[in-house]
């Protein structure tokens, strides 16, 4: 299926899929027309959680506002569950963006209704019933651990709680999309967490696909299947997130993963490092493991198979999709042994790099 | 004993403030009632808003700035052929509620519009999200959210129509204004002049007091 979605080919499990969207904002007085996406294909399979990320300007928040029409393409496709949103009249939209939700970074949440009455809110504009928008709202506020704030205000609440009344409330009408527009960059990390763990259980119980849009790698590890990275308003890469972790190709994607992998050097290391060994220094060597070679004892193997010293300059270990993946640099003072640990460490399965000599 | 406390005055007192009070209550709702919609609209109507029509915003806007710099004691001469046609008449009381409303209603839109600009507007995207209509959009969530906004504004029209309503003396309309200036400042009865300043005080300060403590029961921001 992977094969299939990546390939761009039309496939009906896309519940989202963008095909060849271009966005450009019209010149405005002095400033000339931006193009703010160039050539977008983005499928987002049923049932999954994708991920964009980039910087910001990269264009990710016209991206997401795309699926709900908030924004529309000035040229491409943009369908959601077979429906082409950009097709749609003013009126038949409305009626579409009640099956896509959208939870936002600033909340959004009405300072004068209070958790119930912005949960509510959607339900009133769908013209629900008083009687039904009751049996709806409480079980929802009872989902995101909230039965106990109903009639607070949103001055009364923490950040984590009004982000989950915002998903609360972007459930309401029992959407088949959920769009997260960086609903967890103003949190501080814990409250984040409770926050991508509540999104997982949404996805999981409700079987609610999720688009988000984050500028947090962290956000990504955390929660995403899939993940895609948009740089200069075009997608540079997509794919499943642990392969994206473990073998980023594009920069910006090797910079985003480095940032929480943790694998550049530090400092007064990188700088006394030089590309030819010379006397009394020791070679770096970067070790990459993940997939089946990560699972085993490879570091022991390794120093009893060859009768070397390794020391340990900088490691990191990691899970991703339940899966470990980590990086480990080692110092080797003996240098003629170089090519020796390098042809073992494939052999063991693990990626190699040498750094340089220090 | 004081000319003031003597019961023909104490009646030309009652009888002005509640004057007055009839021309700014009148002024006041009909004024709200043109001013209102007119705020929300030049509120929403730039360019890429709800109910975007920039030409219609920008005419309109012109309009509500001319009435706004027009000095009211002109206005009030001005427009007499229209009083006359609306009220039947250009003297008295009841006619001149037409300059103070035609005074009130720009007023009343600029302050409107500036609470209803004061909505955060995270919140219309988030309401557009939601398939809300702009009409819906008005209803659930402007005006609602800028309920404690709309109420000092209209408390801060109140307060200016009362101001106003001083001058309307002019063309007969009675009130509070017109018996100071009449008695007070006319026949040289200071403690007429003295009396009346004293309940334009306490008008003002009451009516002042009332829009704070509405506007304070309606915002939800700083509770605690």
């Amino acid at each position: 299926m992977t094969e299939h979605i990546s390939s761009g080919a039309a496939s009906d499990e896309a519940i989202i899929q963008l095909r060849g969207v271009e966005k450009t904002f019209a010149a405005r007085g002095a400033n000339a027309p931006v193009t703010a996406l160039h050539e977008i294909n983005l499928d987002v399979p049923r049932g999954a959680i994708l991920g964009v990320i980039g910087r910001s300007g990269a264009g990710k928040s016209t991206l997401i506002r795309l699926v709900n029409g908030l924004e529309l393409p000035s040229s491409g496709s943009v369908r959601v569950d077979g429906v082409e949103i950009s097709a749609l009249e003013e009126r038949a939209l409305r009626q579409e963006r009640r099956s896509i939700g959208m939870i936002f970074q600033h909340f959004n949440l009405l300072a004068r209704r209070t958790a119930f009455g912005n949960v509510a809110l959607p339900l009133e504009i769908a013209g629900v019933s008083k009687a039904e928008i009751r049996k709806r709202v409480l079980p929802l506020l009872d989902l995101v651990g909230l039965s106990d704030k109903v009639d607070r205000y949103p001055a009364e609440l923490s950040g984590g709680q009004k982000q989950r009344v915002g998903i609360a409330r972007a459930l309401a009408t029992n959407p088949k999309v959920l769009l997260s527009d960086e609903a967890t960059s103003a949190l501080d990390p814990e409250t984040t967490e409770q926050i991508l763990a509540l999104l997982k259980q949404v996805n999981a119980e409700l079987d609610v696909t999720v688009l988000l849009i984050t500028h947090e790698m962290s956000v990504i590890k955390g929660v995403a299947d899939r993940v895609a990275v948009i740089d200069e308003g075009r997608i540079v890469e997509e794919g499943a997130t642990y392969d994206v972790f473990t073998g980023p190709q594009h920069a910006t994607t090797r910079n985003f993963v480095s940032s929480i992998t943790g694998t550049r050097l530090p400092e007064h290391l990188a700088t006394r490092l030089s590309a030819t060994p010379s006397a009394g220094k020791e070679a770096l060597v970067q070790l990459v493991f993940k997939g089946e070679g990560a699972a085993q004892p490879w570091l022991s193997v390794l120093t009893r198979k060859l009768d070397v010293d390794l020391g340990i300059v900088q490691a990191k270990v990691d899970h991703i999709s339940g899966r470990p993946f980590g990086t480990l640099v080692v110092s080797l003072p003996d240098v003629a042994k170089l090519p020796a640990l390098l042809e073992t460490s494939k052999e063991l399965g693990l990626e190699t790099e040498v750094l340089g000599y220090a | 004993m004081p000319e003031v406390f003597s019961p023909q005055i104490l009646k030309l007192l009652v009888d002005s403030f509640v004057q007055t009070l009839y021309m700014v209550g009148i002024a006041g709702v009909i004024g709200t009632l043109i001013g209102l919609p007119l705020g929300v609209f030049l509120a929403t109507s730039q360019r890429g808003e709800l109910f975007a029509a920039p030409a219609v915003n920008a005419v309109l806007g012109l309009i509500v700035n001319a009435a706004r710099s027009t000095p009211f004691i002109i206005l009030v001469v001005a427009i007499i052929p229209l009083t006359r046609l609306i009220a039947g008449t250009s003297i008295g009381t009841s006619a001149a509620i037409v300059p103070l409303t035609i005074a009130a209603a720009p007023f009343i839109a600029r302050v409107i519009e500036a609470a209803i600009r004061g909505v955060d507007q995270g919140l219309i995207e988030a309401a557009r999200s939601m398939g809300a209509s702009p009409l819906q959009i008005v209803q659930k969530v402007l005006l609602p959210e800028a309920l404690p906004a709309i109420t000092l504004a209209l408390t801060l029209t109140v307060v200016s129509l009362i101001g106003y309503s001083a001058m309307v003396g002019a063309v007969g309309g009675g009130g509070l204004g017109d018996l100071g200036i009449r008695f007070g400042y006319q026949r040289f009865m200071p403690d007429v002049m003295l009396a009346v300043v004293l309940v334009l005080i306490v008008l003002v300060q009451g009516v002042q007091s009332l829009g704070d403590s509405l506007a304070r029961r309606f915002d939800k921001r700083s509770r605690h």
